[in-house]
């Protein structure tokens, strides 16, 4: 909470000269104060302030998701985000999936069924399939789910290419990509 | 990006408050349109109040059988709802048609309310806009229409409403509720969003200094038995061309209660009551669905790119109610 008081209220700031503020954002578990001004996103915080340039910036307006990244474990967009609104909660990129050097389960699999070509859109398609099987685990449903009633269905392909339709590759690796993320996470799947 | 003072609103007379002190201030919520929206220039706060951190972020279920929904709760959460779920299926297909599984863990109830079209002349800012720069023209009328409106357009504006979830809410009569300077008030589904006439700027009947606090849902029993279907350019992660949102109750093959409302075809989400009127204890079989999507669709104006529309609305209408004639029992 003492990130919060340090941001402005209205009434404190005059309109025409928004100043920087002081914010600390909890990345792969390490605390980074930046000050910084409110219309930084939270892909530019991560990138050019702290230096994790493991996120992409693709297109920057919310259509291909290179810049995913975990929040809480959940995966959201950093383009369409400003950072001040991250404060106090625990921010995962692609650089803090690696537990002591080994690769996560998913990395690997990428590796091993070709998940890439140029490799700009990995990191978002590997962050947004962890929180895309973690959705999948808490059972919401998705757009192809025959019964909408009864939870997230089978962990079929059609089930991978509908949730991750929000990543775009434009080398067209999705073979790859699907056979990685189906891999890693079919044994897993408690259903 | 021009800059803007951040603050952080922790209950709503707060939010209201704050929001008044600039009449240039907006509410923040996930950020997915608005931000967006900054970033291209067309929206231009110089304040921003953030509602996400509000108390507002439970689905609650009402003693009469309804369901309240706060308006920063995300839209994933309200998809993942059981009891929504359960209850009414296609108000949890239509956010799950919506955006990508990101933005919708990102997204909140009252800010998918408030989206802004995505109108490409709307997004363009060397194009005429009435909506962007008032009495300036629109430059959608005689351009690339092909995702633009059929129904309820006027001279002014021929934008769409890009919600999907907003589709199913219209058909189960929702009620918005607010909390302004002035105190609460409960608008009605139908009457919150706006067709474009000559004001296509103003776009919702909220006020400026209105925050969105909760979205409610009347028991509808028979909403069990519903379906949203979109259809759109490609096969996910793409603003509907026409999508219908319809829950059935059919008993010994006569239709006793419908609701029926379309998305990606007018400036709101489009309740359609002629439809409705002309489905009222009636036998349920296609040539009654396709009667009434006829009427419907009567008054319907296509323009270069878009009349394909008018087809693909009634046809999806008739496939819709018949799909869910056969699942409800119809005999």
């Amino acid at each position: 909470m003492n990130n919060q008081s340090q941001v402005g209220t209205i009434s404190e700031v005059p309109a025409s000269l928004p100043s920087n503020t002081s914010i600390t954002l909890k990345v792969n578990g390490a605390n980074f104060t930046l000050q910084i001004e409110p219309r930084v996103s939270l892909l530019d915080a991560l990138r050019e302030h702290i230096g994790l340039t493991g996120t992409k910036k693709g297109c920057n307006q919310g259509a291909c998701g290179a810049c995913t990244v975990l929040v809480d474990g959940e995966r959201i967009i950093s383009c369409l985000a400003f950072a001040v609104q991250y404060v106090d909660r625990e921010i995962t990129t692609i650089e803090g999936l690696a537990d002591h050097g080994e690769l996560h389960p998913l990395q690997a699999a990428f590796i091993e069924h070709d998940g890439f070509q140029c490799g700009y859109c990995t990191p978002g398609q590997i962050c947004s399939a962890i929180g895309m099987f973690n959705e999948f685990q808490n059972g919401l449903p998705s757009a192809v789910t025959k019964d909408i009633s009864a939870g997230a269905g089978e962990f079929s392909n059609e089930e991978i290419k509908e949730r991750m339709s929000g990543n775009l590759c434009r080398c067209g690796a999705y073979v790859g990509i699907c056979e990685a993320i189906r891999e890693a996470f079919e044994t897993e799947v408690t259903r | 990006m021009k800059n803007f003072a951040y603050s952080r609103a922790e209950n709503a007379p707060t939010a209201v408050n704050l929001i008044s002190q600039n009449a240039k201030a907006k509410f923040l919520g996930g950020g997915t349109n608005l931000v967006d929206l900054m970033r291209e220039n067309i929206e231009q706060p110089d304040a921003l109040v953030d509602v996400t951190g509000l108390t507002f972020n439970q689905i609650e279920e009402l003693a009469d059988g309804g369901i309240s929904i706060g308006a920063a709760v995300k839209n994933s959460a309200v998809a993942n709802h059981r009891t929504i779920r359960e209850r009414y299926p296609f108000l949890a297909q239509a956010i799950l048609f919506g955006a990508s599984g990101q933005i919708r863990n990102m997204a909140t109830v009252g800010g998918n309310l408030m989206q802004r079209t995505r109108c490409f002349y709307f997004y363009d800012e060397a194009a005429n806009c009435n909506k962007r720069r008032p009495n300036s023209g629109c430059d959608a009328i005689d351009g690339f229409n092909r995702m633009h409106a059929i129904l309820g357009t006027s001279e002014s504006c021929i934008a769409t409403h890009p919600s999907d979830m907003c589709v199913a809410l219209a058909a189960l009569d929702a009620t918005v509720h607010v909390e302004g300077k002035n105190g609460k008030r409960a608008i009605p589904f139908n009457a919150f969003h706006r067709l474009p006439e000559n004001t296509p700027h103003i776009e919702t009947d909220l006020q400026p200094d209105e925050l969105i606090t909760s979205i409610q849902v009347p028991a509808l029993g028979f909403a069990k038995n519903s379906l949203y279907r979109k259809l759109r350019d490609r096969a996910s992660y793409a603003f509907a061309l026409v999508s219908v949102a319809a829950a059935l109750e059919v008993e010994n093959g006569i239709i006793k209660n419908v609701r029926l409302a379309l998305g990606g075809v007018a400036h709101k989400p489009w309740r359609a009551f002629e439809a409705e009127t002309a489905l009222a204890g009636v036998e349920a079989k296609a040539e009654t669905f396709s009667r009434a999507a006829e009427a419907e669709l009567a008054n319907a104006k296509g323009f270069a790119h878009n009349r394909f529309k008018i087809e693909l609305a009634k046809r999806t209408i008739v496939s819709v109610l018949s799909e869910l004639a056969e699942k409800g029992g119809a005999r």
